[in-house]
């Protein structure tokens, strides 16, 4: 199967294609990781009908990063393939954010996670729809649709257990307060991200943290928890450093392509 | 030489592995055929989700059903652009949907359910209206679960993108 190609040409700017190739990285690293963590919990979800819907999240975006690893090979022009980069890189060359790598812990740290993800995702990719280069808006109006109902499905839960029990209030309130200090890192915009933002190519983050702010002040307030203050934010996964659990993930969803070469199914 | 209007005919028969009585053209998955002037078919796709596994399982088998059929060379292109919608699913593929036990999806333009609100969805079994959702995500990424309070059935519905 083959792709259209787009009428943008990012390989005539050695540095474009460079800042480029990072942030359709950034981007794909991002949905990977986090649809690993989701698909950990396949066959062990608290009930079925969430067993299911996890598994659904973690396919969409599996099928989102697959996109854009696509055209980051394509814009690197290397010969790599999608595959080489999920599972041929080491930690230091993954550059998503902290928060998508953080354990699953209960199911209230899964929800949370995927909430405050969801509610940077869903104003980001409604944003790069409009984006100059051609094909990272075709895969974001693909996206977006899809992350509509992820935002709704982590809203629906984060308020059933914030307005629930004395239990699932308590719990969900210790899962935003642990991590909370990951969100600062999805909005930090550095050299890269502004050379995108020159070119077109994606949207000032503060305007994107401006909808992330107000979805999640209007699902805590329904959902009777405190927004956790900006105290230290932890950072440095879009520049390779990672926590200590980026390792083990890798070793697992990279097993089989490190054992087998070139294995294909 | 085969003509476009057989390529098509020919599509027709090609399912939906997860959903086996709509074709790929009521599901509105195919965009363009093309024919080469050496014979060679050219399908473009486009996904319906982004991480839907049927869509491999889709090209294998466009590709099979045409060259069983006397066509020389196919070729199955993907295309993102523009993204698949449930407004794409034509009329009669609808009502085969239903009649497979799976509610239909609602107009793009009556997305209640995104907005809080809740579509309303009869009942494929008995046609009640009175329906409750029970999981935005059903067995695969492209149904929700819903449950008739009256017949008391669980049933999918192809939910609206
Ligand atoms: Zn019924």
């Amino acid at each position: 199967m083959s792709r259209p190609g787009t009428g943008f040409d990012p390989r005539s700017d050695p540095i474009m294609s460079t800042a480029l190739f990072t942030y359709a990285l950034r981007l794909g690293d991002d949905l990977l990781i986090l649809s690993h963590r989701l698909g950990e919990w396949c066959g062990h979800g608290p009930v079925l009908e969430e067993d299911i819907a996890l598994a659904n999240r973690a396919l969409d975006h599996i099928g989102e990063a697959r996109n854009l690893y696509d055209y980051a090979v394509k814009v690197e022009g290397k010969g790599r393939t999608e595959d080489d980069l999920a599972y041929l890189r080491a930690e230091r060359q993954f550059v998503n954010t902290k928060l998508v790598e953080q354990p699953n812990g209960d199911y209230a740290h899964t929800i949370v996670r995927s909430f405050l993800f969801d509610a940077y995702h869903l104003p980001l990719a409604e944003a790069l729809t409009r984006s100059s280069d051609a094909q990272i808006a075709a895969i974001a109006a693909k996206a977006v649709k899809e992350a509509q109902y992820h935002l709704k499905h982590s809203s629906d839960w984060l308020i059933r257990f914030g307005d629930g029990t004395e239990e699932s209030h308590r719990r969900a309130q210790e899962a935003l307060d642990a991590l909370w200090t990951y969100t600062g890192e999805l909005f930090v915009q550095d050299d890269v991200h502004e050379a995108m933002v020159k070119a077109g190519i994606a949207p000032d983050l503060s305007t994107i943290k401006q909808a992330f702010d107000a979805t999640v002040d209007r699902v805590l307030a329904e959902a009777t928890l405190k927004r956790p203050a900006d105290g230290y934010m932890m950072s440095g996964g879009r520049q390779g450093k990672h926590s200590e659990h980026l390792g083990f993930l890798l070793a697992e969803m990279q097993y089989l392509q490190r054992a087998y070469p070139g294995a294909e199914w | 030489m085969i003509s476009q209007d057989h390529i098509l005919d020919l599509l027709q028969n090609v399912k939906d592995p997860e959903v086996p009585v709509i074709s790929v053209l009521e599901l509105g998955v195919v965009r363009h055929v093309d024919v080469e002037p050496d014979g060679k078919a050219v399908v473009t796709i486009t996904p319906t989700y982004t991480g839907c596994p049927a869509m491999d399982v889709m090209a294998a088998d466009i590709r099979k059903e045409l060259l069983d059929h006397g066509v020389p060379a196919v070729e199955v292109k993907q295309s993102l652009a523009p993204a698949w919608t449930t407004d794409w699913i034509t009329e009669p593929g609808k009502a085969k949907l239903k009649a497979y036990g799976i509610a239909p999806p609602e107009k793009t333009g009556d997305i209640r359910a995104l907005k809080g609100e809740l579509p309303v969805v009869p009942c494929p079994q008995c046609g009640s209206t009175n329906t409750v959702m029970l999981s935005v995500f059903g067995s695969t990424a492209c149904k929700a679960l819903w449950k008739c309070n009256d017949c008391l059935e669980p049933f999918d519905q192809f939910k609206c993108l």
